[in-house]
């Protein structure tokens, strides 16, 4: 199942990298929320990482969080174990929850494809937009369409982004 | 010359991996090279052919990223890394190109 745009954000209730519990529910103040499905190896996460934390920074004061949520299957992929993403987490000095999915459930119900995937929610908690960060994971400075920012800038505005639906780009989510 | 091209399916960067490789050749002027193309479809396969993830690259048997060519071998992305440091899913075409041409002698 993948969400539609205008379908409400699946509730979650996970384990944060802090050894905090974060919900969906203790987000309904935000002004817009961003979950995006990563991981601690994916190249194209790696990649995209420090694009997401400029992100976060720049629109904190505006009510706007990210939460990103790792669903890899760590058996086979110890390299995304949660122990690696509290220590992935606190080397990039991350600015937002990083969510352990071990069961899957939450890459299901939001029908994640790939890492990083995002999924934009309103402040009403619908989706407004989904899919690639921009259109150009290796050269930031080469990035024509920011796609996650400008769709930001719509929502935090009261209006619809004018690109709402990009393909996600990255490796596949590791299913168990 | 040998140039093996290992790559899995579900990996988003295979062809332009590819692309990247076959631009190489031509620029090391290795036309007479052999070109293999190796799909690796099981997570079986790519222990038997110790497939560190997509895509690899091999001249002459070696990985033209040793750093990166260990294990664990299964059904993933690569990691390589650029010149200027940061991370890619792909080989620059410049590492491509000098493996070809130090292995031409």
């Amino acid at each position: 199942m993948t969400l539609q745009i205008g379908d409400k954000a699946p509730a979650f209730k996970l384990t944060n990298v802090d050894g905090s519990t974060v919900s969906l529910d203790n987000l309904e103040r935000c002004n817009a929320v961003a979950v995006v499905f990563s991981c601690n190896h994916c190249p194209y996460v790696l990649a995209w990482e420090d694009r997401l934390i400029a992100i976060q920074k720049d629109y904190a004061h505006r009510g706007v969080q990210l939460v990103l949520i790792n669903s890899n299957d760590a058996v086979k992929y110890p390299a995304d174990s949660f122990e690696a993403m509290k220590s992935h987490a606190a080397a990039k000095g991350y600015p937002f929850p990083y969510l352990h999915d071990s069961t899957q459930q939450v890459a299901h119900a939001y029908g994640a494809e790939r890492t990083p995937h995002v999924f934009l929610f309103d402040g009403e908690g619908k989706l407004a937009y989904a899919g690639a960060i921009d259109d150009n994971y290796e050269e930031p400075a080469a990035v024509k369409h920011p796609y996650l920012r400008d769709a930001l800038d719509a929502v935090l505005s009261g209006s619809a982004p004018e690109v709402a639906l990009t393909p996600s780009v990255g490796c596949t989510i590791k299913w168990k | 010359m040998t140039i093996e091209f290992l790559y899995w399916q579900d990996c988003p960067s295979h062809e332009e991996a590819l692309a990247r490789l076959r631009s190489a050749i031509a620029a090391s002027g290795r036309v007479e090279a052999e070109l293999r193309i190796i799909k690796v479809d099981t997570e079986e396969q790519a222990r038997e052919l110790k497939f560190p993830g997509s895509p690899t690259i091999r001249v002459n048997g070696v990985d033209v990223a040793p750093e990166g060519a260990g294990g664990p071998h299964g059904l993933t992305c690569r990691i390589y890394l650029r010149p200027d440091g940061r991370v890619s899913p792909l080989p620059p075409e410049q590492m491509l190109l000098d493996a070809l041409l130090l292995a031409g002698g």
